[in-house]
C-alpha cells in the first residue's frame, strides 16, 4: 500500500466549487493525508523540516490546486522553492524522493477545449505544467498526467461534478493500492478522462 | 437603628469620595486624603461622627491582616528567606535602638524608668498600614528602601508578643492577681507554655494553608458560586486572625504567614481579586477613623507639649533608623526613604497604651497627650512622604553615588536601544538573533542585574541624558530605539536624541494616538503603539475561531492594517480641529466598505477571471463560435 499525501493550495477555497469537493471526495480515505498549504502557513512562513518529514513519510504526491496563469497558486511555488533543496531532492547526495510519484490535480476556468492548439489557450494543461514534470524528473520521481476538471466556473450541476468527483476517489485509491498502470499513467493527456485504461487488467476483470 | 448605621456608612462613604479624589490631585496620595477625610468628618470640624469613632477603628484595624495576607501572597518562601537579614538584623536593631533612644530620653525627662522604657516600646513600631499603603500607592515598595521598610514592619509585628509579655514585668504596683490574669492571658501562662502556643499556631497556619484551603477551594470551584469564594477567602482570614488572636500574636503576622504560604498555590489570583476590595475599603475606614479621632481638644491646650513629643519622636526615629539603614549597608535614597518612612508612630500603640494603663504601668493623664501624638504622628506620615519626594530624595539620589551610571563603551555598535523592559527585550532578541551588535540602556537596576546575568549587555544608565547618549555611541550607531514604556521619558529621550544626534533614525514605542503623533512630529521615522501588534494578532485569531480560513482571516487583516495605519497618519493633521471626529467616523465607516471589497466573492471572481471564456471581452466580441457551451444551472 502507497502513502498518499495531498499538497492541496487554494486561497480562497471558501468560494471554491470544484476543489472543496474534490477534497471531501477523498478526506475519509486511510492511507492518504489532505495538507492545506493555505491554511497551514497562512503567511507563507514554510516550515520546510516538517514539510520534508512528511514528504519522506508518502509515497504519492498529489498537487492539487486551482490553474492560476497557467500555473499554481504563490504558495505551491514558494513550497518547492524552499522544500525541494538541493543535496536532499536533487543534485549531489539529493535521492530523498527518488521513486517516489507525483502529479497535479487541477481546476481550470475555461473548457477543455481551450487548452488545444488551436484554443485560446493554445497550449495543453500538461504542456503547460511542464515545469511541475521536468522538477520531478530531476528529483527522480515518476510524473503522472495531471487529473483536470475543466471549466470549474460552470460544472454546477451534481451529475456532472458528481462524476468527475467519483472518479478522483477511485484515482487515489488506486494509486494507494497500487492497481494503476503507472506507465499509461505517465503518458496520458488527462488521468480524468482516461481513468478506465489505467487500472491494471485482472484488477478491473 | 437601622437608619443610624445607613447614616453612618452614607457619612464615611461620602466623606471618602469627596476627599480622596481631590487629595489625589492635588498630589497628596490617597492616604493623607482618607485622613483629612476623618478630622473633617470628626467631633472637632462637622461632628459627624462621636464617640464610635473607636468602635471604627477596631473594625477597620482588619485591614490590616487583610494587607499582610495580600502582600505575603506575592512574596514566595524562597524570597522571604532571602529578606531574613533585613527583618531580624536591621528589624531587630531597629526596635531595640529606638526604644533605647526614647526610653532614654523621657528618663533624663524625669519619666520613671520602667514607664520609659514601656514607652520606648511602643514608640518603636511604626505604622504598617499606613507605611505599606503609602509605599505601594507611590510605587517605592520594590525599591530597596522599600524592601527594608517592609522587612523592618515585619519584625515589628513578631516584636509585638514579646511586648506583650514583657509589659506586666514593668508594672508599678503589683497588681492583683486575678485581675492580670483577666487582662493579659499571657501573665497566668508559664513561658514554655506560650512558646509552646506560638508554635502551634504557626503550624496551625502552615497546616491551614496547605491542607485545607486548597480541597476547600475545590469543593467551591464545583459547585460554582461565586459569592462563596469571596466569603472562603474572607474566612481564611479571619479564621488565621481569630487563631492568632488566641495565642496573643500578631493577626497581621499570621495571615502574613498564610499568604506566603498561599503564594504557590493556584488560587493565589483568586485570593487576591476577592479581598483586594475588602483591603481597600477596610484600610480606608481605618485611616478615616484615625482622623476623626484625632483630640483637637488636648492638642489645643498643649500644642507645645504634644507638638514637642511629635517632632522630637519623629527626628529621634529618623535619626535612628538612618544611622541603621547605614550600618546595614542600604544605599543613600534607600536609608532616606527607610528613616523617613518609619518615623512615625505606629496604631499599634493605641493597643499598647491602653495595656500600660491597665497594667499600671503609667496613668491615664500619662498616657492621653502619647495618645493625641500617635494619631498627630500618623497623619503628618503622608506629609513627610511628599517632603521626601520633593525635597529629599532629589538632592540624595545622586545617581552617581546611588548606583555609578555604567562605563558605555562605544564599540561602534550600530543600534541603541533605549528601555529594555518587555518592548525593547523583543526588539533587542531579534536583532540579537541576526547577530546585529546592540547597545542596550536601561533605568531599572534589578532589570539590568537580571539580563545581564542571562549573558546581555545591558548598562545601567538614563537614556535622556545626553553625554549618556554621547557614551553609548550615538555618533556613529545607525538607528535608535526608543523602548522605555514612560511616555514623557520616551518624549523627552526622542527630543534629545533628535537635538544632537540628527543623523539617527529612530524607531519609537508609543502609548496612544496622540502620543504617536506627538513622536511622528518630532522626526521618528516609525513608531508603535506598544499593544497593536499583539491586539492585531488576536484579532486575526478571532477570526480563524469564528471559521474564517487563516489564510482568508490574515489577507483582510492585513489590509484593515495598511488602511488604519495610512488613517493614523492622516488624522493626525486633523487632531484638535473640529473636523477630527467626522474624519475618524468616515475613515471607520471606509474600512468597512474596503472589508467589504475584500469579500472571498469577488476576489474569487476576479482571480478566474482570465480563465473565464465568458469574461474575457476578446471572446465575446468574436461571437466565440468555436466554444462550447457550458451551461450554468
Amino acid at each position: 500500500m502507497r502513502r498518499v499525501l495531498v499538497l492541496f493550495a487554494h486561497p480562497v477555497l471558501e468560494r471554491s466549487r470544484v476543489n472543496r469537493r474534490m477534497l471531501g471526495a477523498i478526506r475519509d480515505l486511510e492511507g492518504v493525508t489532505i495538507h492545506d498549504l493555505y491554511e497551514a502557513y497562512p503567511t507563507l512562513g514554510i516550515d520546510v523540516a516538517r514539510e520534508q518529514e512528511l514528504l519522506l513519510e508518502h509515497d504519492v504526491f498529489v498537487f492539487q490546486h486551482p490553474f492560476y496563469w497557467y500555473s499554481t497558486p504563490a504558495i505551491l511555488k514558494e513550497w518547492q522553492d524552499l522544500v525541494l533543496e538541493h543535496g536532499w531532492a536533487y543534485g549531489e547526495g539529493g535521492t530523498k524522493l527518488r521513486g517516489k510519484i507525483t502529479f497535479n490535480a487541477i481546476s481550470t476556468g475555461g473548457p477543455a477545449t481551450a487548452y488545444r492548439r488551436d484554443g485560446y489557450n493554445r497550449f495543453t494543461v500538461r504542456e503547460l505544467i511542464a515545469p511541475y514534470e521536468q522538477t520531478a524528473h530531476l528529483c527522480g520521481m515518476r510524473f503522472l498526467a495531471p487529473f483536470v476538471v475543466h471549466a470549474a466556473l460552470h460544472v454546477v450541476g451534481d451529475d456532472d461534478l458528481g462524476a468527475r468527483r467519483d472518479g478522483y476517489r477511485r484515482l487515489i485509491e488506486a494509486l494507494r493500492d497500487e492497481r494503476i498502470d503507472l506507465d499509461r499513467a505517465e503518458r496520458a493527456q488527462n488521468l480524468a478522462d482516461e481513468l478506465d485504461d489505467l487500472f491494471h487488467a485482472q484488477v478491473v476483470a | 437603628m437601622t437608619g443610624g448605621v445607613l447614616a453612618m456608612v452614607l457619612v464615611y462613604l461620602a466623606s471618602a469620595v469627596i476627599f480622596v479624589p481631590l487629595a489625589k490631585r492635588l498630589g497628596l496620595g490617597a492616604v493623607l486624603g482618607y485622613l483629612v477625610a476623618g478630622v473633617a468628618i470628626g467631633p472637632w470640624v462637622l461632628g459627624l461622627v462621636g464617640d464610635e469613632g473607636h468602635d471604627v477603628t477596631h473594625f477597620a484595624e482588619f485591614g490590616v491582616p487583610v494587607m499582610l495576607f495580600l502582600v505575603g501572597l506575592e512574596l514566595r518562601p524562597a524570597l522571604l528567606w532571602q529578606l531574613r537579614r533585613p527583618i531580624f538584623g536591621l528589624g531587630g536593631a531597629q526596635v531595640v535602638g529606638t526604644a533605647a533612644a526614647v526610653a532614654g530620653a523621657a528618663m533624663l525627662l524625669g519619666v520613671p524608668w520602667k514607664a520609659a522604657v514601656a514607652v520606648g516600646l511602643i514608640f518603636s513600631a511604626s505604622s504598617t498600614a499606613i507605611v505599606l499603603a503609602t509605599l505601594s500607592e507611590r510605587g517605592l515598595l520594590k525599591t530597596n528602601g522599600g524592601q527594608a521598610s517592609f522587612s523592618v514592619l515585619l519584625f515589628q509585628d513578631i516584636a509585638v508578643v514579646p511586648i506583650f509579655a514583657v509589659f506586666p514585668l514593668l508594672a508599678t504596683r503589683t497588681p492583683e492577681p486575678v485581675a492580670a490574669a483577666a487582662a493579659t492571658g499571657e501573665a497566668g501562662r508559664p513561658a514554655w507554655l506560650s512558646a509552646l502556643f506560638v508554635l502551634g499556631a504557626v503550624a496551625g497556619v502552615i497546616a491551614i494553608g496547605r491542607l485545607v484551603v486548597r480541597p476547600m477551594f475545590q469543593f467551591l470551584a464545583s459547585v460554582k458560586v461565586r459569592e462563596s469564594f469571596t466569603a472562603a477567602a474572607l474566612l481564611i482570614v479571619v479564621a488565621i486572625a481569630y487563631l492568632m488572636d488566641l495565642v496573643d500574636l500578631s493577626a497581621a503576622l499570621g495571615t502574613f504567614l498564610a499568604g506566603v504560604v498561599l503564594a504557590d498555590s493556584e488560587y493565589r489570583h483568586e485570593l487576591e481579586t476577592d479581598l483586594e476590595p475588602f483591603k481597600g475599603l477596610l484600610l480606608g475606614l481605618f485611616f478615616i477613623s484615625i482622623g476623626a479621632q484625632i483630640d483637637f481638644g488636648l492638642i489645643l491646650r498643649e500644642p507645645v507639649l504634644i507638638g514637642a513629643i511629635v517632632l522630637a519622636t519623629m527626628a529621634g526615629k529618623l535619626a535612628v533608623i538612618y544611622v541603621l539603614g547605614r550600618l546595614f549597608g542600604l544605599d543613600r535614597p534607600a536609608r532616606w526613604l527607610l528613616a523617613f518612612a518609619l518615623a512615625q508612630i505606629g496604631e499599634f500603640a493605641f493597643v499598647l497604651l491602653t495595656q500600660g494603663q491597665k497594667d499600671h504601668i503609667f496613668s491615664p493623664q500619662f498616657a492621653a497627650p502619647l495618645v493625641a501624638a500617635v494619631a498627630l504622628s500618623m497623619a503628618l506620615t503622608p506629609l513627610v512622604f511628599i517632603l521626601l519626594e520633593r525635597y529629599v530624595l532629589p538632592r540624595v539620589t545622586d545617581r552617581d553615588a546611588v548606583r555609578p551610571q555604567d562605563e558605555v563603551l562605544d564599540d561602534g555598535t550600530p543600534v541603541v536601544i533605549a528601555g529594555y523592559g518587555r518592548f525593547g527585550q523583543m526588539v533587542g532578541r531579534i536583532l540579537r538573533a541576526n547577530r546585529i551588535p546592540v547597545t542596550i540602556l536601561d533605568l531599572d537596576p534589578e532589570m539590568v542585574d537580571v539580563v545581564r546575568r542571562l549573558g546581555v549587555k545591558v548598562y545601567y544608565g538614563d537614556a535622556s541624558r545626553v553625554d549618556l547618549l554621547h557614551a553609548a555611541g550615538c555618533e556613529h550607531a545607525k538607528l535608535f530605539v526608543v523602548a522605555v514604556d514612560d511616555k514623557d521619558e520616551a518624549t523627552k529621550i526622542v527630543e534629545n536624541v533628535r537635538h544632537h544626534f540628527p543623523h539617527l533614525k529612530i524607531v519609537a514605542r508609543c502609548r496612544d494616538r496622540l502620543h504617536y503623533w506627538e513622536l511622528r512630529k518630532l522626526g521618528c521615522i516609525r513608531v508603535f503603539r506598544e499593544t497593536f501588534g499583539s491586539a492585531y494578532e488576536a484579532g486575526i485569531e478571532s477570526l480563524i475561531q469564528i471559521g474564517y480560513r487563516s489564510y482568508t482571516a490574515h489577507r483582510l487583516a492585513r489590509r484593515w492594517r495598511d488602511h488604519e495605519e495610512r488613517t493614523l497618519e492622516e488624522l493626525g493633521q486633523h487632531w484638535g480641529t473640529q473636523s477630527y471626529f467626522a474624519q475618524a467616523r468616515a475613515r471607520m465607516d471606509e474600512a468597512e466598505r474596503l472589508m467589504r471589497d475584500e469579500d472571498p466573492r469577488v476576489y474569487q471572481d476576479r482571480d478566474a477571471a482570465w480563465d473565464n471564456e465568458e469574461l474575457r471581452a476578446d471572446r465575446a466580441a468574436e461571437g466565440a463560435a468555436d466554444a462550447p457551451k457550458v451551461e450554468p444551472s
